[in-house]
């Protein structure tokens, strides 16, 4: 490691250290970011949900957006794995069904970035996941 | 940098690491690896959680799932049901003692909810031994700041507005310290940490050290710009092998990033810090007292003035502040004067840590807001007495405080109520008592640490303090008299009154506050021979039920004096005057016939 020579330097390294620690940050403080629950229960698992959940990791970080990614358990959609849930701030969770890597980036782009709605929501009344 | 899915974060404290915390660190790291999943998870060793009672702990990030009780054969089970297939382990799960449901969350604990995390930041969420972590979490930033920016002035005019009193007992306004030390010109200054913290109990000191050691470094660099010292000495005691490993490592890192050292972020500021070890004396944390012992000489106090700030460490102008003190400093330079005043009550700003402990549930480390009531501290956060017992009194302040009762558990805590209750802050010790809790005997417990602590170097404690132990000793024996009991309050007042240091001038708190609050179980001590909580031994007396015993001559084959009599199949008899209250009798008797009255 080179040496912190200015204020400019650690505040530079504070920036490019910082996203290592995003994660734990935003666990302090879930309910100021946009929350993404992927179902990993054998049936998602069976049918991609990994890689969905990878994907959301690695783009939402490449598109610099702040979020929180974690797993649950099933969802009880089986029949529309892998399933999502997400919750932007301020706002009641929806439910994502079918949600490969396409439907993800239209995910990411139209419904997280912009609000608007994307096809394949699960017509659902809201009934939380966890309770 | 890698793309991690999950922080595992271990507790990496002195406690959870004496249950094998280490080796779980290890397995957690095997199963993932076996499993390829090393470069998606990282696993985290931190400081404490506070959580001590159910140690060791793990906290599973970005979902804050928290496991209690964590074995180090434990670890597979969380890699695959909770890390691969998404299902978090019931059985680690922590159990709401209330409503005896699984708590997943930690935000959702009892524990948790009240508290407010300030010089406890980074305890528990980074790794201390790793300064990158300490750095993206702001660390070093105010130094940078105030070096850039700030004049030491403007510095010392911040800490006199957010209120910021010294935590390692006095409460002396800290801004109002450097001030002094600043104004006193001299060539060489010095900044010093109390690292000492000898209250039995206590460990929030050690818990910053361990947990968040590059904060204490950066506000004691804070320090030297402020006074103009280039020089930092942590004095911390030998017993704490692990707070000094990681003190080591972080000096070590910080000089290699240039945040100690020659020109500090090239703004021409030198700064470095040395450690000093401590033997482990009570009365080494004393301020003068600890700079004598730095200096090699023995560890006495002497009178102040001079004060450190005027002639301290090498006669030199020095600032000596408490762990926890300085661990605020930061914190208030970044987030501003303001927001630190707006915590806390009118003459008490900000958090205070306490250690709990004694019989009380959640027995840890917590950081409440000033003003929190002892209710809340003890009945929410703490979860309540052990066992469902009665509370009974709670002890503050260590040696030098005194205890609080039910009257004074909606008291808001702060430095001036604790006083006005007869106690004091303290450096942060809470030792909680129940019903089973004899005071008389509490008070004999604090009184026979300062008999040993004591330095020796003046009369009324050395003399003294032995002597209220032994007025102690003796109505505790069930031999005490009237007489004794002004006797005592006498003496407490003249050690009180004529002490060189605080170790003196505090020690007679604990008498005194049993006394004022207790008054009848010393009076039923000396008057009745009887100790109401059942606690000593010498006022009690084992005696045969007529109605239970058979007569069995169990208990009378039992006893190793023969002071039991009586004839087969007939109620047995204790003869008092043989008796030597071993208790044996007690343990063989099948029908519940003994009993201690
Ligand atoms: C007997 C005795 C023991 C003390 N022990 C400690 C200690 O362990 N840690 C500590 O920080 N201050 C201790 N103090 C208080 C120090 O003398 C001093 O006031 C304090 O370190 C100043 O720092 P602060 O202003 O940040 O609280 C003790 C005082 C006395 C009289
Ligand atoms: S009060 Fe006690 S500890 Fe303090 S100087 Fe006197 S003898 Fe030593």
């Amino acid at each position: 490691m080179t040496k912190i020579r200015t204020l400019d330097d650690l505040r530079n390294l504070r920036t490019n250290l910082r996203q290592g620690m995003d994660m734990r940050e935003n666990a302090d403080n879930p309910d100021s970011v946009v929350q993404i629950k992927v179902a990993m229960a054998t049936c998602g698992i069976a049918s991609g949900a990994k890689k969905t959940m990878d994907f959301f990791v690695t783009e939402l970080r490449k598109r610099q957006i702040t979020a929180l990614v974690t797993q649950t358990g099933c969802m009880g959609y089986c029949y529309a794995e892998p399933t999502i849930e997400v919750t932007i701030p301020g706002k009641t969770p929806v439910v994502f069904g079918n949600v490969t890597e396409n439907v993800a980036d239209e995910i990411i782009e139209k419904y997280i970035k912009k609000g608007e709605l994307v096809d394949g929501i699960i017509p659902q009344t809201f009934n939380p996941i966890d309770k | 940098m890698a793309d991690y899915k999950y922080d595992i974060l271990v507790c990496g404290g002195t406690g959870c690491r004496a249950t094998e915390s280490e080796l779980l660190v290890s397995n957690l790291k095997a199963e993932l690896k076996t499993l390829q999943l090393d470069s998606e998870v990282q696993v985290v060793s931190t400081g404490c959680f506070g959580f001590c009672e159910k140690g060791p702990i793990v906290k599973i990030m970005p979902d804050n799932t928290f496991y209690t009780q964590v074995n180090a054969s434990d670890a597979a089970e969380i890699v695959s049901e909770h890390i691969v297939k998404g299902r978090k382990v019931n059985r680690l799960l922590y159990l709401d003692p209330v409503e005896n449901k699984n708590v997943a969350d930690s935000k959702n604990m009892d524990f948790y909810k009240k508290q407010l995390r300030v010089a406890l930041r980074n305890c528990g969420f980074i790794n201390p031994e790793n300064i990158e972590e300490s750095i993206a979490r702001d660390g070093y930033s105010a130094l940078g700041t105030i070096l850039q920016s700030i004049t030491p002035e403007g510095v010392i005019d911040i800490l006199k507005k957010s209120g910021l009193r010294g935590r390692g007992g006095g409460g002396f306004p800290t801004g109002i310290k450097w001030e002094m030390a600043r104004k006193n010109n001299a060539d060489q200054k010095y900044v010093v940490c109390n690292a000492d913290e000898g209250d039995p109990g206590a460990f929030m000191d050690r818990s910053i050290l361990e947990g968040d050691p590059h904060s204490v470094l950066e506000a004691m660099a804070i320090c030297g710009y402020c006074i103009g010292a280039t020089k930092g000495l942590i004095y911390i005691r030998a017993e704490y092998p692990l707070a000094i490993k990681r003190l080591k490592v972080a000096i070590g890192q910080a000089r290699e990033y240039g945040l100690l050292g020659k020109n500090i972020l090239d703004f021409g500021f030198d700064f470095d810090v040395e450690l000093r070890y401590g033997a482990g004396a009570f009365v080494c944390g004393e301020e003068t007292s600890l700079i004598h012992s730095m200096e090699g000489k023995r560890g006495e106090p002497t009178v102040k003035p001079p004060f450190p700030a005027e002639s301290g460490f090498m006669n030199k102008p020095t600032i000596v502040n408490n762990v926890e003190t300085y661990a605020n400093i930061p914190v208030i330079i970044n987030k501003g004067a303001d927001w630190f005043a707006s915590i806390g009550t009118e003459k008490s700003k900000g958090t205070k840590v306490f250690a709990l402990a004694g019989k009380i549930n959640n027995v840890g480390l917590i950081e409440v807001p000033m003003g929190t009531t002892l209710r809340e501290v003890i009945f929410e956060i703490g979860g309540g007495i052990k066992n469902g017992k009665k509370f009974k009194a709670v002890q503050t302040g260590g040696p030098s405080g005194g205890c609080l009762t039910e009257k004074h558990l909606d008291i808001p805590i702060d430095f001036d109520n604790l006083i006005a209750a007869g106690s004091m802050m303290g450096s942060g010790g809470m030792i909680v008592m129940d019903e089973d809790d004899c005071m008389v005997s509490m008070a004999k417990f604090f009184l026979e640490f300062t008999v040993e602590e004591s330095c020796g170097k003046c009369a009324p404690c050395r003399i003294g303090n032995k002597r209220l132990f032994e007025i102690l000793t003796k109505i505790t024996d069930g031999k005490g008299v009237k007489q004794d009991l002004t006797d005592l309050r006498n003496l407490c007042n003249v050690i009180k009154d004529t002490s060189l240091c605080g170790l003196g001038q505090t020690s007679p708190n604990p008498i005194l506050s049993t006394m004022e609050n207790f008054w009848h179980e010393y009076v039923d001590h000396i008057e009745n021979h009887k100790c109401e909580a059942a606690h000593c031994r010498a006022l009690m007396k084992y005696e045969i039920d007529e109605e239970n015993c058979i007569g069995c001559t169990a208990c009378a084959r039992a006893c190793p004096v023969a002071a039991i009599t009586g004839s087969k199949k007939m109620p047995h008899i204790i003869n008092q005057a043989i008796c030597i209250k071993c208790g044996a009798c007690m343990e063989k008797c099948k029908f519940n016939a003994v009993i201690l009255k």
